[in-house]
């Protein structure tokens, strides 16, 4: 398989990125912090205000490296992307599937079945590995809930009906996060999804891996050649990367959720590393994300045997697999797409 | 003459060592687009570098040198470079040139990295490009030569029918191919994958060994 490159992920507020030769150089205060190869790294996420410099965005789009802006807070701003490339008879196919809710609705179906599979898995190792310290009950009824969600999600014919059980199993499922949250309850609970801003602890956290997930998926669907604006359940809205919301649905449990309770259950993280702010917006403090960022590359790193490819793999490349399998599959290699299926 | 194809019917030449290699790795890279480099790719355009020089034109000891020619045909439907021809002054069997006193037969030479191959891939390739020369000087080419980066020596290639045969088959099914925009299957059992740049793209074990999908879904859903 492709081998996994690093991302840069620049955190200090006050950084600026420029180019020298074939190198990404970060300046604070204009002088020199940091320089890497850019071939060595597959993108750059950078939280600065400043920015980087129009060569350095120029290279990278050239040379297929993601460049990719967010807020301090960890909110999407903008990326740079080079010209369209790729296949246009993939991306036709892709608006024709689109635009056709019988053609929609199968592969809508397999992503969701992998969305609930993989949360089913998050509540069933919390089961297996903490018995003593959660509701069993409340987990169980929770899983057999959208076990049976599964089972009926099958039989959906329109994109309706499949957007309602994903609804109720989410609302389900985030109902008992709390229940996986062991250590620091006081600074880390559940009490329902807030994003604008998020307005606790958990939902930042929760928010800002959600947006590093995204941008590996959108990044990866471009490498395919699929456009990550034009999604097959996420309906399109200017701006919003309706593909990339698609396919994110399969590792959110996976990627981001377990690490979220890992890195709370293992007091990796600590509430005295947020801050609300005077809006009632939370914030991360510099540490705080630079430890979050650290582990989430960690977790990249990790290798697993990809169900349905039955090849070893790192973590990190899930995002690439899964977009090739649905190219291959929209230019009719497969008979259907193979979503993740966790175990 | 009315030729088989147009101008925006015509392949990239180049194509045709690829699809002798595998349809579907030249479905991937002229069709879908995709192209991965790895060291064997890097090399061959390294070389090709090296070698490409289209203001190039040497006069010697009765030959000429011309590198980087465009070619076509409309026969073949293809269009491409030469690496290099030379044009050998033969007063009998030659043709006249732009600009050239006397008379001339030309010779193509192509360079490639490595060694020579057991297959006929890169005969067919040299072949091909003759066929171009023939129809843009018409004039019959009996032979040319390809140059290995590693052995740095010429092997003498003739074009007989056989080759000549097997270009015009290739090139049929290229078009054949492209038209209907659908990427061939994998080859089962290709050796060549291993070394294939574009092994991870292609997937080439992707509905081979996998039963289908729904049936991988169902796998999943049903243990417990």
């Amino acid at each position: 398989m492709k081998k996994l490159l690093n991302v840069l992920y620049v955190t200090t507020p006050e950084a600026y990125l420029s180019l020298d030769g074939e190198n990404v150089v970060v300046l604070i205060e204009g002088k020199e912090k940091f320089r890497l190869p850019i071939h060595t790294i597959e993108s750059i996420v950078c939280f600065g205000f400043l920015g980087a410099s129009p060569a350095l965005m120029g290279f990278c789009a050239k040379n297929g490296v993601g460049l990719c802006f967010v807020s301090p807070y960890g909110r999407f701003l903008a990326r740079v992307s080079g010209g369209v490339y790729g296949n246009v008879l993939l991306r036709k196919k892709q608006f024709r599937v689109s635009d056709s809710e019988a053609d929609c609705v199968p592969i809508a179906i397999n992503c969701i079945i992998a969305k609930l599979n993989n949360s089913r898995v998050v509540i069933e190792r919390a089961i297996r590995d903490h018995p003593g310290q959660v509701d069993v009950n409340a987990l169980k009824k929770a899983s057999t809930y959208i076990k049976n969600s599964t089972v009926q999600l099958q039989n959906c014919s329109s994109l309706e009906e499949i957007r309602g059980i994903e609804g109720d199993c989410a609302k389900i499922y985030f109902e008992v996060f709390d229940e996986l949250i062991l250590h620091s309850k006081d600074s880390f609970y559940m009490r329902g999804r807030n994003k604008r801003p998020p307005k606790d602890n958990l939902n930042a956290l929760l928010s800002f891996l959600y947006t590093l997930l995204a941008h590996d998926v959108q990044s990866a669907l471009e490498t395919v050649g699929l456009d990550p604006y034009v999604g097959f359940l996420h309906r399109e809205r200017p701006g919003r990367p309706s593909l990339a919301l698609d396919i994110m649905e399969e590792f959110r449990a996976f990627f981001v959720d377990r690490l979220v309770l890992s890195l709370i259950n293992r007091k990796q993280i600590t509430g005295k590393g947020f801050t609300v702010r005077e809006s009632g917006g939370v914030m991360m403090d510099a540490d705080t994300r630079k430890n979050v960022l650290m582990a989430w590359q960690k977790r990249k790193q990790e290798k697993i045997t990809h169900p349905f490819l039955n090849e070893k793999i790192s973590l990190g490349l899930l995002p690439y697999v899964q977009s090739l399998l649905l190219a291959r599959h929209l230019r009719g290699d497969l008979d259907a797409y193979p979503p993740f299926l966790w175990k | 003459m009315i030729y088989k194809y147009k101008d925006e019917d015509l392949l990239a030449l180049s194509g045709i060592q690829h699809f002798a290699y595998c349809p579907r790795q030249w479905a991937l890279i002229h069709i879908e687009k995709q192209w991965i480099e790895n060291l064997h790719t890097v090399e061959g355009k390294q070389l090709h570098e090296r070698v490409d020089n289209p203001d190039f034109f040497e006069s010697r000891g009765g030959v000429l040198t011309a590198r980087s020619v465009p070619i076509s045909s409309y026969e073949l439907g293809f269009f491409g470079v030469a690496d290099l021809v030379e044009f050998y002054a033969d007063e009998k069997k030659g043709i006249t040139l732009n600009g050239r006193q006397g008379k001339w037969r030309p010779i193509p030479v192509e360079y490639k990295k490595g060694k020579p191959k057991k297959d006929i891939i890169d005969q067919v390739q040299l072949c091909a490009q003759a066929i171009c020369l023939e129809e843009m000087l018409s004039t019959t080419i009996e032979y040319g030569y390809l140059f290995y980066g590693k052995t740095k020596h010429r092997t003498k290639i003739v074009f007989g029918k056989q080759l000549r045969d097997e270009v015009v088959r290739l090139a049929e099914q290229m078009h054949s191919v492209f038209n209907k925009q659908i990427t061939p299957k994998p080859l089962t059992n290709n050796k060549g994958c291993k070394s294939c740049s574009l092994v991870n793209v292609c997937l080439p074990k992707l509905g081979t060994k996998q039963a289908g999908v729904n049936s991988y879904i169902k796998r999943y859903l049903g243990r417990e």
